[in-house]
């Protein structure tokens, strides 16, 4: 049985780095690739009650955009390439959302872009890409 | 001479009620003949030898006990699980992003969370003594198992709209839940009286008396109503809340609601670690006030009516507090996303207790005990006047967070009410743009009112409105409750077989 990749994309420069790179493993050892967008939302913050009704009209649109903006035209490229793609739009915590989809769908590494944030904006918000690492079940390659 | 006085005499005559005739006092003297006669007629008071028993506080009270027996206690019974749900331990992964238990939860208590946690407890221990705490707590644990049977039907009877947002609350479970039980026409009779009747009482519990209570503790750090330069600008301070209000809910400016909505939270555990230091800082008198609350509540001493007037007063002001029965919270509640209504209303439990019996219960010993350590302390001050120099006594600055926490907990109040109010509204109208509109500048011109009114009217006026709320709602849930208890039973046996299982902590 071949290998899984995920890569988390969001539509970034980075991430499309990441997917690139991501691709030329996979051709190498022939691979598939799963493209996940996790879209950064928390169970515990806080709504105005019209928020609240609103939200499962706004969790379509949510996963509409990045389907057809950011997921679509990636694995549009990667399949060009002749590789075998999944693509999924998640919410929550992107971190260990990426963590939870490796586990899950068994993939054997992951491929991440980085930001390229200075010292002190890392600090304070913390990268994705940073915390992947310390948490992820699989390898992590952080592209730059 | 005579004519010099005569002058003068006619000059006193003349400048006194021009002097006093402000603009605020005309608009009060004009509302208050209204507030008497809607309250008159909503307080139907039956005569309990001293006390007066109000029709609809017996109401409330029969039903709350009803539910609470019906149900089997659901009220202790589904505590544990609450917390479970809250916490996410029951939420599937695949519905991330959809709103949370903890997100519904979260706004209905913000829109209760307001000035009545503050102001309402201090006048109902000035009107029913130190036993109206007692009660007060009584009616939160009761209410709990009202909130439970309606955050289920407003969960079970929401309507999803074409446009994919969800519509839910009395009006709608009252109809469709009537429809069920081959009752259609009554149905929509009752579902459109309780429209009504939120739209209307969002403009007093949700507005008013918010929006007055605000203004009084502004008015209170800024010098007090002899020295403060707002004193008799009550309509200035309205104003502006009325063109802040506005902005947001014509205006569409969300951020000013997110932002507030994010504070209150944080605002509430402020409020009650401060409230938890007074009532610290006065710890020889905590046996005392806690003694008093137990004995006041039994014996009633000092209170109109004894110790049944000190429970009128106390299941009056905790429902005004917790909204237990009048059903606004299932509008917030059904916007949640699961495959079981139950769910939502074990989590609705946690609102009164929330509410009532932890943040009440925290005013009325900071009143309490400034009581037993100085019987005068808060001199002529009424509400959160009253809760206001309590604090002061022990921390001096405390007034003006407390004066800035009321007016966010007015603000979020009314955000949420005028959201309830137009629920009532669209039900009626349908939803169109000119007719929301309508509604939402009624709403902001009654912010400003609230200002310019005395705290009397207002009460009264408020009281007379929720209560008019209560009255179709909790009909409707008696008629309703079995099909709440089936769906109960169902869901907790399911529990017990493992059926439904937790994802997380097991």
């Amino acid at each position: 049985m071949s290998n899984t990749y995920l890569v988390a994309v969001d539509g970034s420069a980075g991430s499309l780095r990441a997917a690139e790179y991501a691709a030329e493993r996979a051709k190498a050892s022939k691979s598939k690739i799963i493209l996940a967008y996790v879209i950064e939302w928390s169970p515990y913050s806080f709504h105005t009650p019209e928020e609240l009704a609103e939200r499962h009209k706004r969790r379509e649109e949510e996963i509409e955009r990045a389907q057809t903006t950011v997921l679509g035209p990636i694995s549009k490229s990667v399949k060009d390439a002749g590789l075998d793609v999944e693509v999924s739009v998640h919410h929550g915590n992107p971190s260990e959302t990426l963590a939870d989809i490796a586990q899950e769908k068994g993939a054997t590494q992951i491929f991440i872009g980085r930001k390229g944030e200075s010292r002190i904006s890392s600090l304070l918000f913390g990268s994705v890409a940073g915390s992947l690492v310390q948490t992820s079940p699989v390898p992590v390659t952080v592209v730059p | 001479m005579k004519r010099l006085l005569t002058s003068i005499f006619v000059f006193l005559a003349l400048s006194v009620p021009a002097q006093a005739a402000g603009f605020d006092e005309t608009i009060n003297t004009a509302t208050a003949p209204i507030a008497k006669f809607i309250g008159q007629i909503v307080f139907f008071k039956i005569p309990v030898g001293e006390a007066a028993l109000p029709l609809v506080v017996l109401w409330l009270v029969i039903g709350a006990v009803f539910f609470t027996f019906y149900m089997g206690f659901i009220n202790i019974r589904g505590f544990k699980h609450a917390i479970e749900l809250v916490r996410g331990d029951y939420a599937n992964p695949k519905d991330a992003g959809e709103v949370s238990h903890f997100q519904a939860l979260a706004t209905a208590v913000s829109g209760t969370v307001g000035i009545g946690n503050i102001g309402g407890v201090a006048v109902a221990v000035t009107v029913g003594g130190a036993g109206a705490t007692f009660w007060l707590i009584m009616a939160g644990f009761l209410g709990m198992s009202t909130k439970f049977v309606e955050c289920t039907l407003g969960v079970k009877y929401r309507t999803e709209n074409p446009d994919g947002s969800v519509s839910g609350g009395p009006m709608y479970y009252l109809d469709k839940g009537f429809a069920e039980r081959g009752m259609a026409g009554f149905g929509k009779f009752i579902g459109t009286f309780y429209a009504i009747g939120i739209f209307i009482g969002a403009l007093g519990i949700g507005n008013m008396f918010q929006s007055n209570q605000a203004f009084v503790q502004f008015v209170n750090v800024t010098g007090g109503e002899a020295g403060s330069w707002f004193a008799d600008k009550g309509w200035l301070f309205g104003l502006v809340m009325a063109v802040i209000v506005g902005s947001v809910i014509i205006g569409g400016i969300k951020s000013i609601a997110k932002v507030t909505e994010k504070i209150v939270p944080f605002m509430a555990i402020f409020y009650c670690i401060f409230a938890l230091m007074v009532i610290f800082m006065n710890f020889d008198a905590i046996p005392q006030a806690v003694s008093n609350i137990f004995s006041g509540a039994m014996t009633g001493e000092g209170v109109a009516g004894g110790a049944l007037g000190a429970l009128i007063i106390g299941f009056q002001r905790a429902v005004f507090s917790n909204e237990a029965g009048i059903g606004s919270a299932s509008i917030a509640h059904s916007a949640v996303r699961t495959n079981e209504p139950v769910t939502e209303g074990v989590v609705s439990l946690l609102e009164p207790f929330i509410d009532t019996i932890i943040i009440c219960t925290i005013t009325a010993m900071v009143i309490g005990t400034a009581q037993v350590a100085d019987p005068s302390f808060a001199g002529e001050a009424k509400g959160i006047a009253m809760t206001s120099a309590a604090f002061e006594r022990q921390i001096s600055w405390f007034p003006i967070p407390l004066a800035f926490a009321a007016m966010l907990f007015a603000f979020s109040t009314m955000i949420s009410w005028s959201y309830y109010g137009l629920k009532g509204w669209t039900y009626l109208f349908g939803e169109g743009q000119t007719m929301d509109r309508l509604y939402k500048l009624i709403f902001c011109i009654f912010v400003a009112l609230g200002c310019m009114v005395k705290l009397g009217p207002i009460l009264d006026i408020s009281d007379a409105l929720v209560f008019l709320i209560c009255v179709p709602n909790i009909l409707g849930l008696y008629f309703l409750a079995p099909i709440v208890k089936r769906e109960m039973d169902s869901y907790f046996a399911r529990i017990k077989s493992g059926e439904i299982k937790k994802y997380k902590h097991s």
